[in-house]
């Protein structure tokens, strides 16, 4: 290609004293993923808010298609033909209107229109759109009550609909599954063939295999490493980004003493296997599973959100069936939920109160709050995990991602569980924190059983005794993690030895 | 330094033009610098003082509650029919219209938790049903002794004198005869709102409910009992509201009361602009409850005419909301 897409030349930032971007160069050619990388705090979201204009570059300077590209605001840049999708998927789409409507909206704006919406024409335009980006769902549903892939897909898709040059996905995965992921790649590949240059931002290595064409790194504000030959040297990009080499973790495979909790012929919904698991004392498994293999639904009824459509739990021996959330925890159950932004984190919140929020019964004399206790258990959970900041009195959102998850499982490790169950705990958190989370939940694993909730085998490799796969609402696979044959892992996973009919809705 | 500059006049820009407020019209309006005024103002603003502090806690949970204006003319109605139709005493009178609060608050967390109806819609509808619900014992007319009743007899009941002490008693402070006892009262509630939300377990869980409801039930927080809890604070104070304005009055007056709502939501929301908090407050929604008192009086000391108090109210609270969001915004923009 004899022009580049973005071209960006020596860029720096800096929020008061604190240097962001001390001179970036980055090229993306047409046609192209470039896959950039960084642990949290790296830059990346810096790069990318200042590529979308929306913030302003304090030097340096960018060319879009050869000419010069100072985008004023993040209208101006999309204007010009840079489009970002951001890392929460409902900024980019209507929730109450119908999927025709959210794929024609762009072209609602545009005052070309007319006053009234030709409802079959645009049903028709929205149509061949849907098509063109391989998406198969019914135009007439609403978009809140599509799946989070599928909303991400059209927000894409609206994204596409202004034809820009230089697409940048921010984390777009975090949220999907591995078969909704597969989606996305291929509607990645499609749009790498029609020569759109992709700057794609990711944590997960195998998003990155699957389409990187080239790998940039960002460690401490500067590029570390550029990868671009083939075949790609993942090892390298990593240890670029942590600035020392990934070494494999080893986890020394407990089998745990007593079982703890013991699901007997539990059966999640009406019709489905019934499930027999154990979870034994000091013990970590994990349950790994496509979306909709059941995962889910057992975190739920095990924290007391839902009720099984027949069969038993107990736990050290005694029937356990908490009918509410409050009553889980005082039983000693709890859960590190997914999706922390919605479901765990308290935005208004400082570390200590974030942290101590379940317990603060304990930290109290009669109903009045003791701040200093909160602040010295917040503070021991800080040193423990290793969460970065400076005081326990920071608001959350001052924190990076990896640090808010600390917080947020440091929240469920305050007061001993017997079950502690821990729903994708490394969403959203780069590698290090990743590790350091892991190592803690596995040191302190003594007299509790840990459940924990992935969707990523890697992630399982790195933190479990045991891997139990789940698909279908039923258990399908149990694996030692030593020596665990890969193959067989990934079979059980996608179903493959059962008759292959597929998910696919 | 521009940073530091915004953060101070986030922090303190309220508290500093409330200060600056009160030198201006001590200069420039005679008498208005003293203790006679000022307990003028205190009792002006006791009462939506009072409805705000409830309001306030309806704010935290991420309610709102539009009836506590309603709710304060009901017990209004219903102390005056109770001591003067029914001749009930005073402390049947008084709990009567506690439990009627209570009642309407809990009535009002149902419809929003059980029932679903958004917040500012049930207790929207909460508000006409009460306006058209006190009016029907009485056909619509003022209660006060000596009124013909619909059965040709004649009311003989009185206030009690017990009654009117709430409303009407002054405490000897500085001055004989200074300080009027809703003002106590104001006070009172002020300090355990204040102490309740702030400082208490319930409190903070109320905080992470309207921060982020979901987070605060997946930790086991009983949610729906903390917003019912909310509204039925908010229903009591604002019939504790009710009962100070008839004593004050000593006639159960259909017409009074109708500025008590917007007065008190004000109050609530220039809290949020006040030490930056940027959320609704106790402390918070004293202070606004007791600027929009002090510029009223001033004003009115400087002979303005008293048309333009709704004006001028309304001003504040725009510039308080921008105070509030707009520079909080920018504030937490700049970070990274």
């Amino acid at each position: 290609m004899a022009v580049d897409a973005l071209k960006v030349n020596g860029l720096q930032k800096s929020f008061g004293k604190n240097y962001v971007l001390r001179g970036i160069d980055v090229t993306m050619e047409p046609g192209s993923v470039t896959v950039l990388m960084g642990a949290n705090g790296a830059g990346k979201s810096t790069l990318v808010k200042v590529i979308c204009g929306h913030h302003r570059a304090d030097g340096g300077s960018m060319t879009l298609a050869g000419q010069p590209f100072d985008p004023a605001d993040a209208a101006d840049a999309i204007r010009q033909g840079v489009v970002t999708v951001h890392q929460s998927i409902d900024d980019g789409v209507i929730p109450d209107l119908d999927v025709a409507n959210n794929l024609m909206l762009d072209r609602l704006v545009e005052r070309s229109h007319g006053l009234f919406v030709r409802e079959r024409h645009l049903r028709a335009e929205a149509a061949k759109v849907a098509a063109e980006m391989g998406i198969e769902v019914n135009l007439r549903a609403r978009v809140s009550d599509l799946s989070v892939a599928d909303r991400q897909m059209i927000a894409i898709a609206r994204a596409m609909a202004r034809a820009p040059k230089v697409l940048i996905l921010d984390e777009p995965t975090s949220s999907l599954s591995a078969t909704e992921a597969d989606r996305l790649f291929a509607l990645i590949d499609r749009l790498r063939e029609q020569g759109v240059a992709i700057l794609y931002i990711s944590h997960r290595m195998s998003d990155i295999r699957r389409i990187a064409d080239r790998i940039i790194v960002m460690r401490d504000g500067a590029i570390s490493g550029t990868f671009d030959t083939e075949p790609l040297d993942y090892e390298a990009a990593v240890t670029a980004m942590l600035g020392h080499r990934m070494t494999e973790v080893d986890v020394t495979v407990q089998s745990g003493s007593v079982p703890v909790l013991e699901l007997a012929d539990l059966r999640l919904t009406q019709g489905a296997a019934p499930i027999n698991l154990q979870a034994r004392d000091g013990e970590v498994v994990a349950l790994v599973g496509l979306l909709g293999s059941g995962k889910s639904r057992l975190a739920e009824i095990l924290y007391g959100m839902a009720h099984p459509a027949s069969g038993g739990v107990r736990i050290n021996g005694t029937v356990y069936t908490p009918s509410s959330v409050e009553d889980a925890v005082a039983q000693g159950v709890f859960m590190s939920p997914k999706d922390r932004g919605t479901n765990a984190v308290i935005p208004a919140f400082d570390i200590a109160d974030n942290m101590t929020l379940p317990f603060l019964k304990g930290l109290s004399v009669g109903s009045f709050l003791k701040a200093s206790r909160q602040k010295t258990r917040a503070q021991e959970m800080v040193s423990q995990l290793g969460i970065v900041c400076q005081s326990v009195t920071d608001g959350i959102g001052t924190l990076s991602g990896g640090n808010q998850q600390k917080v947020m499982i440091a929240r469920w490790l305050l007061e001993p569980a017997k079950v502690l169950l821990l729903d994708e705990p490394f969403q959203g958190v780069d590698i290090g924190a990743r590790r350091d989370i892991g190592r803690h939940i596995r040191a302190t694993a003594k007299g509790r059983a840990t459940l924990v909730f992935l969707a990523e085998i890697d992630e399982a490799l790195e933190i479990a005794d045991r891997i139990v796969v789940m698909n279908e609402g039923a258990i399908v696979g149990e694996h030692k993690n030593q020596n665990v044959d890969l193959g067989a892992l990934v079979a059980d996973i996608s179903g493959a030895q059962s008759t292959a009919t597929g998910t696919h809705p | 330094m521009n940073d530091r500059l915004l953060d101070f006049a986030i922090r303190y820009g309220f508290l500093i033009l409330l200060f600056g407020l009160i030198v201006y019209f001590s200069i420039a309006a005679p008498g208005f610098f003293g203790p006679l005024s000022a307990a003028f103002v205190l009792q002006s603003v006791a009462i939506t003082g009072i409805l705000a502090l409830g309001v306030t806690c309806t704010l935290v949970v991420g309610g709102f509650d539009l009836s506590i204006g309603a709710v304060a003319t009901s017990a209004l109605m219903l102390s005056a029919y109770s001591m003067v139709i029914l001749e009930h005493p005073t402390v049947v009178a008084v709990f009567l219209c506690l439990g009627m609060g209570a009642l309407v608050g809990l009535i009002n967390g149902l419809l929003i938790v059980k029932f679903r109806v958004p917040d500012l819609l049930a207790t929207l509808g909460m508000m006409f049903l009460l306006i058209g619900l006190q009016r029907i014992p009485t056909q619509g007319n003022s209660i006060a002794t000596g009124m013909t009743l619909t059965d040709g007899t004649v009311a003989e009941g009185t206030f009690s004198a017990a009654f009117l002490w709430l409303g009407r008693h002054r405490f000897d402070v500085v001055i004989e005869r200074l300080l009027p006892m809703p003002v106590v009262i104001f006070i009172g509630i002020a300090v355990l709102i204040w102490l309740f939300l702030g400082f208490t377990r319930h409190g903070r869980l109320m905080y992470a409910i309207g921060s982020n409801e979901r987070a605060a039930a997946l930790v086991g927080t009983p949610v729906n009992r903390y917003k019912i809890a909310a509204y039925m604070i908010s229903g009591v104070t604002a019939s504790i509201g009710g009962i100070l304005l008839a004593a004050r009055l000593g006639r159960g007056d259909i017409a009074s009361g109708n500025n008590l709502l917007l007065d008190s939501v004000a109050a609530a929301l220039i809290g949020f602009a006040v030490l930056g908090a940027a959320r609704p407050n106790a402390f918070g929604t004293a202070i606004g409850a007791l600027f929009v008192g002090i510029l009223l009086q001033g004003m009115t000391m400087m002979n303005a005419p008293y048309y333009t108090q709704d004006f001028v109210k309304g001003a504040v609270l725009v510039a308080a909301l921008v105070f509030t969001f707009y520079l909080s915004s920018r504030r937490s923009g700049t970070g990274h």
